[in-house]
């Protein structure tokens, strides 16, 4: 149902991928780990940055400072992204990955239940 | 000289509100009134509007003057006899700082959108008491800032409060609620204020802020809570009378109040997740638990409403069962995101003390030690290495509370899993923190999706800057104001002021 209006409702979208300056949003969050604060992380980054830099540069500056940190195996990190499994190519870019404007990747670390086994 | 006779007062009360205004004759009536009709809303006699109070505006500036001049009685004794010395602790303050940052300035938007009103309903009751009510409002606002400037020569963070409700990540969660109530039409602002907030939900701010002032010596606070609290509970009524009224007015009414019922009432819960945080975590001594609160408040007292509501087809809001499913989580998640962040706050923020951990195992026997006491001690352990956490980017906030997206799927027993929905909407995708607020997303995305999210708006550049310290100077948060508070200004004055060491 659309908005009650007296007139045309303005259409104006604010947070469309043209307003940020080259990059694209993607949203990240740890499962079974709430201990970061408890809320996804968002950050804004180029769309052609290669995933690999993403995991390297980006990701433990959101995530390191969490003790499971040092113990995750990436070899079998479970991807889910936009509600999908997924299994990224590192050497690929965002966009070649599909990962779009306001994407949401969440990984899963198998074997680390948080601090002390309490999901935080 | 003949005594003149007395009116008694529904006499008075129909004189000085009914038979003032006219029937429009240069122009069309629709033309004077042009917001009346657009929301679908039908009104058959605004005549059946009956201000439950009958209270008119001679007999108003009497009770209201009669206040005022007891309250600032007491804020003089108290600033001249350094009340602020005598509270609980320097701590306290930052519980102060979120009302007159968060809930200050919606007192002014409510005075302006009551003003509003007063103009465009069409019937001179409503006219009245919809101006008596913006009265109110622009009088709390300056009973709040009079109430707190005294402080403000003492402590950080209460000097600019509606420069910051404009700017400040978590304002916008107060701030998105008034303005959505004020970007809507008449009838729907009054749902959303005078019942959605006002009735149902109003003990739940007022209650813990007041009776928390009382307990850890803010006497200041306290009396301005009374001389709020006649016009809260005169708002109160009007809230339910009002419901009533469109309610009878025409049957067409009842599926369009009934969903701004269900919008409005997650709103102001939303906004009120803020309000748990304070009450279980930043005041000092806790006169009850926000778990508490949510029993009395609103489980007893809506339930007996919404039963009373039932003859014209009325039902709880939607969603009602989630908000109470997470009463046992909201304010150790809420507290949690605002501790993390505090490095970009208005206010500081600490790991609870071991009493007050006690106390929260004590009020939560069934959460906190299973879920949240692990979350302290882990951030615990983090200080203790010199690490104190704070989080390592902005948060993904929802697109419609604006929260920070820390809630979770509770009310399916799954608490420690996220409870985020996602949208479509041209093309573009949107995030929300659970189903309640997905469903007002869906209903109205031409709305939302103009909502100016504050992560969003900092990676824009629109905020001073991109590095935290930019957007700081841009908050006017200069001078270390948020952060820890073990170590912050505050509390290192507040230890020189009571002869201990400096803190540092």
């Amino acid at each position: 149902m659309a908005t009650n209006s007296i007139g045309d409702y303005p259409e104006k979208i604010t947070d469309t991928v043209e307003n940020f300056n080259g990059n694209q949003l993607l949203a990240l969050d740890w499962d079974d780990h709430r201990g970061l604060g408890g809320a996804p992380s968002l950050v804004a980054l180029a769309p052609g940055m290669l995933f690999s830099s993403v995991v390297s540069d980006v990701m433990p500056s959101l995530f390191s400072a969490h003790p499971d940190w040092v113990s995750v195996d990436w070899g079998t990190v479970k991807w889910v992204l936009d509600g999908q499994v997924f299994q990224p190519n590192y050497d690929a870019s965002l966009e070649a990955n599909g990962i779009g404007h306001k994407s949401f990747i969440r990984f899963k670390t198998p074997g680390l239940t948080g601090f002390n086994g309490s999901l935080n | 000289m003949s005594e003149k006779k007395r009116l008694n007062m529904r006499k008075r009360y129909e004189l000085l509100t009914r038979g003032l205004a006219w029937e429009p004759s240069y122009q069309p009536r629709e033309k004077v009134f042009p917001l009346e009709l657009f929301e679908g809303i039908k009104i058959v006699d605004w005549d059946k509007w009956e201000d439950p109070f009958r209270l008119t505006t001679d007999a108003y500036w009497k009770y209201q003057a009669e206040k005022d001049k007891k309250l600032y009685a007491v804020m003089d004794s108290f600033a001249q006899n350094d009340g602020f010395l005598n509270l609980t602790d320097a701590s306290y303050i930052n519980a102060l700082k979120i009302f007159v940052q968060g809930v200050t300035p919606i007192e002014y938007q409510a005075h302006r959108g009551f003003a509003h009103l007063a103009r465009n309903f069409a019937g001179e009751g409503a006219q009245i008491a919809c101006q008596m009510q913006s009265i109110d409002e622009l009088r709390h606002t300056q009973t709040q800032i009079h109430t707190v400037s005294n402080y403000n020569k003492y402590f950080t963070g209460l000097h600019e409060p509606f420069h910051m409700f404009d700017r400040v990540w978590y304002l916008s969660v107060p701030k998105s609620f008034i303005e959505d109530g004020r970007t809507a039409g008449p009838f729907e602002f009054i749902v959303s204020i005078s019942f959605a907030f006002e009735y149902l939900l109003t003990n739940l701010l007022f209650v813990p802020f007041m009776s928390g002032a009382a307990y850890n010596g803010d006497m200041s606070t306290v009396t301005f809570g009374f001389s709020a609290q006649s016009d809260e509970s005169r708002h109160m009524t009007l809230g339910l009378g009002i419901i009533k009224f469109l309610l009878e007015q025409h049957e067409d009414n009842v599926p369009i109040v009934q969903a701004w019922i269900d919008k409005h009432f997650w709103r102001s819960y939303r906004l009120l997740s803020l309000v748990s945080a304070m009450q279980d975590y930043m005041l000092v001594e806790s006169p009850m638990s926000w778990k508490e609160a949510w029993a009395i408040y609103f489980e007893e007292n809506a339930g007996a409403l919404f039963k009373d509501l039932a003859r014209y087809g009325i039902k709880m809001p939607k969603y009602h069962e989630v908000a109470t499913a997470e009463a046992d989580h909201l304010s150790h998640q809420v507290y949690g995101i605002l501790y993390a962040a505090s490095h970009a706050a208005g206010f500081q923020t600490q790991i609870p003390t071991k009493k007050k951990m006690d106390w929260l195992s004590e009020k939560y026997p069934d959460t906190f030690d299973k879920y949240y006491r692990p979350r302290w001690e882990l951030w615990r352990e983090m200080e203790e290495k010199g690490k104190r956490f704070f989080i390592g980017a902005l948060p993904l906030d929802c697109q419609v509370c604006q929260v920070p997206m820390v809630f979770t799927d509770v009310v399916n027993g799954n608490p420690m899993e996220p409870s985020y929905q996602v949208s479509e909407y041209k093309a573009d995708k949107y995030h929300t923190c659970s189903e309640a607020c997905r469903d007002i997303f869906e209903h109205e995305p031409e709305k939302y999706s103009q909502a100016m999210i504050p992560p969003q708006q900092i990676y824009q550049g629109n905020c001073g800057g991109e590095a935290i310290p930019d957007v700081l100077d841009w908050y006017h948060f200069t001078g270390g104001i948020g952060g820890e508070y073990k170590g912050s200004i505050d509390e290192t004055n507040w230890k020189k002021w009571h002869g201990g060491n400096t803190g540092s």
